[in-house]
């Protein structure tokens, strides 16, 4: 009993049966159960940690490989220089812009689709409902959107990065079933009061459906944020590089921008130290750093939106 | 009004909905008469509500279906610079060419190796999403959990870019993996784990697991908190034990869960995606890392083979739909619901 005695099981009355029913390999069990689940949670964990400490220690030491587990020669002019380099602040605010622009006309348009697939009165309302779900199950294929997307002369245009986002078949659904199941009087007191179309969407309808709303916005955040292959695709104009794709670019050419960022320094004049000059390895590891940290602040705040997103929109079975 | 009825399983879209929740539908007759009592004086807004979401319905149209017109670029020789009426039609020249030529034959054979091969091999791991699901949840101390679920689902929300420079700082000749190697004296050479042509499809399949293992857990999670607790409780008054439990009843209780998603990756057979592939991709595993979607980009745009590109895009596209249909076909037959 001694060594059950500290489990930490709650221990309701239903689980009661448990303890008794406990077989001897319960204890090797739990503890390689545990054993295993850390080594995981670790492997997921540890290279978010080796970039973020190698990206603010000394930079002969990073790139020597000498950085494990703690920061040594700790300095921040890494940051400061490669916020310097060519086209950073430019893609970051195309990555900001498209992310904010993006999910705000998502979240909008999935809101007031959602909405209106709801309103029997509309014309042919299960027709275009079902013309916009389709577009789920079908896609024309990469080279055909290419040429579609190249003709509408949406190519080196800010605008590929939103209009297609626009309407997410999947979202519509989220929110045209979160509006079902809320009761009927809300629309119907806002009729009887006279309320038209807009003004019962944007009073009655947005206010009640947040919760859902803000599932949708985390989710198309995270993709418009972590998106790489529409740059790569439609994208030649270097001033609408997105982040990720400026990433990619560095992680491949880490080497001359070092030379680069060096160059830089001499030419104000500044001696700069081993520890402190620019390497291949401290440019794509602080890049990389300032890429993802969004992500690792926003997503364990958010978790619970992202777990009840896929909840909602889990297949059934 | 007869807003809200119960779905009937069975036709195609039926399955967008979400399961316990209920859609309308068109009920004939039987509610006919009051329907059309009620909705008359209404009549006169159906076409302006129809206006309101009309800006919306073009956009679909725009980036979904118009692109099927692009398929007619598999018919053109496709010069991007003169636009599809300055090209010259070919008529199904590129489809002869496609499977006229040995060395064109062999490549597409490879390419098909790669992209069956990546589809299998995640159909063949799909298993560790349940057992990651059925274990965590033995996990009694809930503090314990909440740490494991975040820090396992984190890399599943960056992305394949920042995947890559993960790799990249590990894995590099000077990266992590190999300095530690060599301090530990096992290694004098550093591996070439990225730049090599060897265990690509591993390799490869690793990265997929490191990503998603943790997020794929998620649905599996939620579905053993929804198991009926008096299945527990009355297998428990029979003598199970926690083994037993989770072998005959957690188990086969998440099996629907797993039959439908599994149904779905092979509905996905050909779509592996190409951002994974495209980023991991040298001069060194080109050959086995070239799943479809990859190629279709590297000949199509790189290669500047346009219109060649653009007659596999849209075999690949059909085929899927027809993969899709199939599997939904045989999903409605044998589980009276479809999947999709």
């Amino acid at each position: 009993m001694s060594a059950l005695a500290n489990d930490p099981a709650p221990a309701p009355l239903l689980r009661r049966p448990t303890k008794q029913a406990r077989s001897r390999g319960d204890r090797p069990f739990a503890v390689w159960n545990y054993a295993g689940f850390t080594l995981f949670a670790i492997l997921c964990a540890y290279p978010f940690w080796y970039l973020v400490v190698n990206s603010i220690s000394a930079n002969d030491l990073s790139a020597a490989g000498d950085i494990r587990l703690f920061p040594q020669g700790f300095h921040l002019t890494n940051y400061t220089q490669v916020l310097g380099l060519d086209g950073l602040t430019a893609a970051a605010g195309v990555s900001i812009a498209r992310t904010v622009l993006g999910t705000a006309a998502t979240v909008l348009a999935s809101a007031f689709l959602g909405f209106m697939f709801t309103q029997e009165r509309m014309w042919k309302r299960s027709l275009w409902y079902r013309l916009v779900i389709i577009t789920m199950y079908f896609n024309a294929g990469l080279i055909p959107v290419y040429v579609t997307i190249k003709t509408m002369g949406l190519t080196n245009s800010f605008w590929v990065y939103i209009l297609p986002a626009v309407v997410q078949p999947f979202n519509v659904i989220l929110v045209k079933t979160y509006i079902e199941s809320l009761p009927r009087s809300l629309q119907e007191a806002a009729e009887v009061d006279g309320a038209s179309t807009l003004r019962i969407f944007f009073s009655v309808i947005l206010p009640n459906t947040t919760p859902i709303l803000a599932t949708v916005a985390i989710f198309s955040a995270v993709a418009q944020w972590n998106s790489f292959q529409d740059t790569l695709l439609y994208i030649t104009d270097q001033k609408l590089y997105s982040l990720q794709y400026l990433l990619y670019m560095f992680i491949n050419q880490a080497s001359s921008l070092a030379q680069a960022a060096q160059n830089a320094q001499g030419n104000l004049g500044i001696i700069a130290s081993a520890a402190t000059s620019q390497t291949a390895t401290s440019i794509r590891m602080t890049v990389a750093v300032i890429v993802v940290l969004p992500i690792v602040f926003i997503y364990p705040l958010f978790q619970r939106y992202f777990v009840k997103g896929i909840m909602l929109g889990a297949v059934k079975g | 009004m007869t807003l809200h009825q119960e779905a009937s399983p069975g036709m195609l879209l039926d399955g967008v909905d979400v399961p316990g929740t209920r859609r309308d539908r068109r009920r004939p007759l039987r509610r006919g008469a009051t329907r059309a009592a009620a909705s008359r004086p209404r009549r006169r807004t159906s076409r302006s509500m129809f206006l309101l979401v009309l800006p919306f319905l073009l956009l679909v149209f725009a980036f979904s279906y118009l692109p099927l017109a692009g398929w007619a670029t598999a018919l053109f020789d496709y010069k991007p610079a003169l636009g599809i009426s300055g090209s010259e039609f070919v008529g199904f020249q590129w489809f002869r060419m496609l499977v006229s030529s040995h060395t064109q034959l062999e490549q597409i054979g490879q390419v098909m190796a790669n992209t069956l091969a990546m589809s299998f091999l995640g159909i063949a791991t799909s298993l560790l999403p349940v057992f990651f699901a059925i274990l965590l949840n033995e996990v009694r101390a809930p503090w314990f959990r909440n740490i494991v679920q975040t820090l396992t689902t984190l890399p599943n929300f960056i992305s394949w870019v920042l995947v890559y420079a993960i790799a990249f700082s590990l894995f590099s000749t000077s990266g992590l993996v190999n300095t530690t190697l060599a301090d530990w004296g096992l290694i004098t050479v550093p591996l070439r784990f990225l730049d090599s042509g060897e265990h690509v499809w591993l390799t490869m399949l690793a990265w997929s697991l490191w990503k998603g293992l943790g997020w794929g857990a998620i649905m599996y999670l939620a579905a053993i908190a929804g198991i009926d607790p008096t299945l527990y409780e009355s297998a428990k008054l029979d003598g199970a034990g926690r083994f037993q439990l989770m072998r005959h009843i957690t188990f086969p209780q998440l099996m629907p869960t797993y039959i439908v998603l599994l149904m779905l990756s092979i509905a996905n057979l050909l779509n592996n995606g190409m951002e994974q592939y495209y980023v991991f991709q040298n001069a060194f595993n080109r050959e086995h890392i070239q799943v479809l979607d990859l190629y279709v980009y590297n000949i199509g745009l790189t290669g500047n083979s346009l219109s060649m590109a653009a007659v596999l895009s849209m075999l690949k596209s059909i085929i899927s739909v027809a993969l899709l249909l199939t599997v939904n076909g045989i999903a409605k037959r044998v589980r009276g619901t479809s999947i999709i």
